[in-house]
């Protein structure tokens, strides 16, 4: 190992038995194993071998000091497999990994918060999980309060907290972690915009002091922001790694192909599965299919869904439209704009209706993301492509923009 | 230099590693303050529940056992004899119960963040201490009452909660980890504590049982519950013998279960 390489990945592979990380056994079920087995040999049946499958193999990477690594690729590629490797929440099933310096990991903000507890003992119980000493929280109190901005609520009970001052007290603990390597599951991904500038911030700080960072994130932009370096997995692979600007554009390169896989073949998908979607058609104001679709047409959503729970409350679905570059242009929420839906039947459709498309012609990548009660139900990234062309937004007849910037917006002039 | 960490497949047997245990003791001593203050939060009597417990099982054993039923109580009173053993059973008993679902009850942690996973059942094993010394006030109480003299052997207590710990933790940590894979054992063990009540000699002495008591003798609980006993009250010699074979059994229950939590916590974080 070199002096100033701090993690050495080394042909890291984990392998799960498939139905292996949700299923848990009773006694009954072995029980029951106990007398099928015999039975089955007499039937001359085989014994059915549980399929296995590898979340992640033959990963070789060395990360420098003071590196940032950006670890990006789609639902299910292993990312979360590999920081859990790193974090030593699971052992790998064959390689190694040699990791230099402190670690901390934060796959998620606010691990071990209990809402009976204070904000102040929840600081103590936080720190004192991603393992901080009591002298060193005790030091850094007074500031951890302050960068979480919960100020009089400090020994009022978590229960009351809001959802936003509970994440920022959350981060506020995290950030005042001083490890040597930082491993981080997208926990941006979480709270107001000015929020999440301020844990940018705060990540830059920490790579701007020489410690290792490794950033797992499906935000393109603050992946091309923070790190140096960026590695792509595909189906548990290392499909590449190195200069990030390259391998971003690898990554969308690959989303670009698979978006043309059907979507009830995709498996690069999250979420219980309780509802799924199965496609998408494009509509136009009479009905009619379309392939493409115009700026400033008005154009309908149509998803198949399908369930096996019927009827079906509380459903919310949001719609991410990211443009080429794998950014986030705007967001479709159900939760902003509609009551939650109830689907009476197993299978049917959701209607979404966009009045005015105001996109300028490109193509557009749709994440498609369904929750039932809270919990998520599917979530697939980059669904959907939407190609949009030229069209007559302004209903002035001209047709011909500019192709600045995203959006189409109407104005209006005159000279007074 | 700098800690380095090797992380690699584990295979087979793994022993405990102190070394790290010792290095996360803040972290034991958080979690175990942690279940100690959520226990009574949003209650109106809060830490009296931990007397209060013990104290109305001995007032309905003492009524039932002790006057209707007339169990011999070794020439002390019914109630200071139930509830010397009450005390230390209603630490064990919930212990147990509670440490054996400590893993599943902590999944956030377990998923989300690395520690040694011991950590969890043994701080659900202390957090019942506080209760005992809670508790143990109400046996001065008792004895001014009844105008018993504690004897000397009071400062040997130490040594057997110490051991009824060890017994407490031992069996919590086969029983956490076969937990995570068998939910069964949840169901198991509140059921599996109250039956060995009746199989220790808390409501009545070993002597009832005559020529059985060898069979008595192989729960710990028994020699643990019987030297508690002569310990705080003197009424009779404490029988060395049978603490040794209490302990013994203990010893082996407690390495035996480190052991092998030790070779499955590997999995805990995959099926949890």
């Amino acid at each position: 190992m070199k002096t100033d390489t701090v993690i050495k990945i080394e042909n890291l592979g984990k392998c799960y038995r498939i139905g292996e990380r949700e299923q848990y056994l009773a006694l009954r079920d072995i029980l029951m194993n106990l007398v099928k087995a015999p039975l089955r040999r007499l039937s001359g049946q085989k014994k059915r071998n549980k399929p296995y499958i590898w979340a992640l193999r033959g990963i070789n990477l060395e990360i420098n000091q003071g590196e940032v690594l950006g670890v990006i690729g789609r639902n299910g590629a292993g990312k979360s497999t590999l920081l859990k490797i790193l974090s030593r929440i699971t052992a790998p099933t064959e390689g190694e990994v040699l990791l230099r310096g402190r670690v901390s990991s934060l796959l998620e903000v606010g691990t071990g918060f209990h809402p009976e507890l204070t904000g102040r003992e929840n600081i103590y119980l936080n720190g004192a999980i991603l393992g901080m000493s009591r002298n060193e929280i005790e030091k850094k109190f007074d500031e951890i309060v302050d960068f979480s901005g919960v100020g009089d609520f400090i020994d009022t009970p978590l229960k009351r907290y809001s959802s936003g001052m509970y994440v920022r007290l959350a981060f506020a603990v995290a950030a005042h972690l001083e490890p040597e390597i930082l491993l981080i599951d997208e926990v941006l991904a979480v709270g107001d915009i000015q929020f999440q500038q301020k844990c940018l911030g705060k990540m830059q700080e920490v790579a701007n002091s020489g410690r290792t960072l490794v950033f797992v994130s499906h935000n393109m932009a603050s992946i091309q922001r923070l790190c140096t370096k960026c590695l792509l997995l595909e189906q548990g692979k290392m499909r590449s790694a190195g200069n990030t600007r390259e391998v971003i554009r690898e990554y969308l390169q690959l989303v670009s192909e698979v978006v043309n896989i059907p979507l009830h073949q995709r498996v690069d998908r999250k979420g219980t599965g309780q509802l799924r979607i199965t496609g998408l058609q494009l509509l136009d104001d009479s009905g009619a299919q379309l392939n493409t679709v115009a700026s400033g047409a008005n154009i309908t959503l149509k998803f198949g869904y399908s369930t096996g729970t019927a009827p079906t409350k509380d459903v919310h679905i949001a719609l991410g439209f990211n443009n080429r570059n794998g950014e986030r242009i705007f967001n479709l929420n159900t939760l902003t704009t509609s009551d939650p839906l109830t689907l009476i039947n197993k299978e049917g459709f959701v209607l979404c209706t966009i009045p005015r498309l105001p996109l300028v012609p490109d193509d557009y990548f749709i994440t498609v993301f369904v929750t039932i009660k809270e919990v998520i139900s599917d979530w697939v990234q980059d669904a959907f492509k939407l190609k949009v062309e030229s069209g007559d937004f302004f209903g002035t007849g001209k047709t011909q923009y500019d192709n600045e910037g995203n959006f189409l917006v109407l104005n209006h002039w005159e000279v007074v | 230099m700098k800690e380095l960490t090797k992380i690699k497949p584990q295979k087979g047997l793994i022993g405990v590693n102190l070394k790290e245990l010792y290095r996360y003791r803040e972290l034991l001593f958080t979690l175990t303050m942690r279940d100690i203050k959520v226990r009574y939060k949003q209650t109106v009597i809060g830490g009296i529940w931990a007397v209060l417990q013990p104290f109305l099982t001995m007032v309905v054993f003492t009524l039932f056992f002790g006057k209707v039923v007339k169990i011999p109580s070794e020439g002390i009173p019914y109630a200071l004899f139930s509830y010397s053993g009450l005390l230390l059973w209603t630490y064990f008993a919930n212990s147990v119960t509670k440490a054996s679902n400590s893993l599943i009850s902590n999944t956030n942690l377990i998923s989300k963040i690395y520690f040694p996973r011991l950590l969890i059942p043994l701080s659900s094993t202390m957090v019942g201490l506080l209760d005992y010394l809670i508790a143990f006030i109400l046996v001065f109480g008792m004895m001014i009452y009844y105008r018993f003299l504690p004897p000397l052997t009071i400062l040997l207590v130490p040594v057997i909660l110490f051991f009824t710990w060890m017994f407490a933790a031992g069996l919590s940590f086969w029983l956490s980890a076969i937990n995570v894979k068998y939910r069964d054992v949840r169901y198991v063990v509140p059921f599996f504590v109250q039956l060995l009540l009746f199989m220790t000699p808390v409501i009545y002495p070993v002597s009832i049982a005559g020529k059985y008591r060898w069979l008595l003798m192989l729960n710990p609980m028994t020699g643990f519950i019987e030297a508690h006993r002569a310990m705080l009250i003197g009424h009779q010699p404490i029988n060395y013998g049978m603490v040794g074979i209490s302990i013994s059994i203990t010893v082996a229950l407690f390495i035996g279960g480190l052991v092998y939590f030790r070779s499955v916590e590997r999995y805990f974080a995959d099926i949890i």
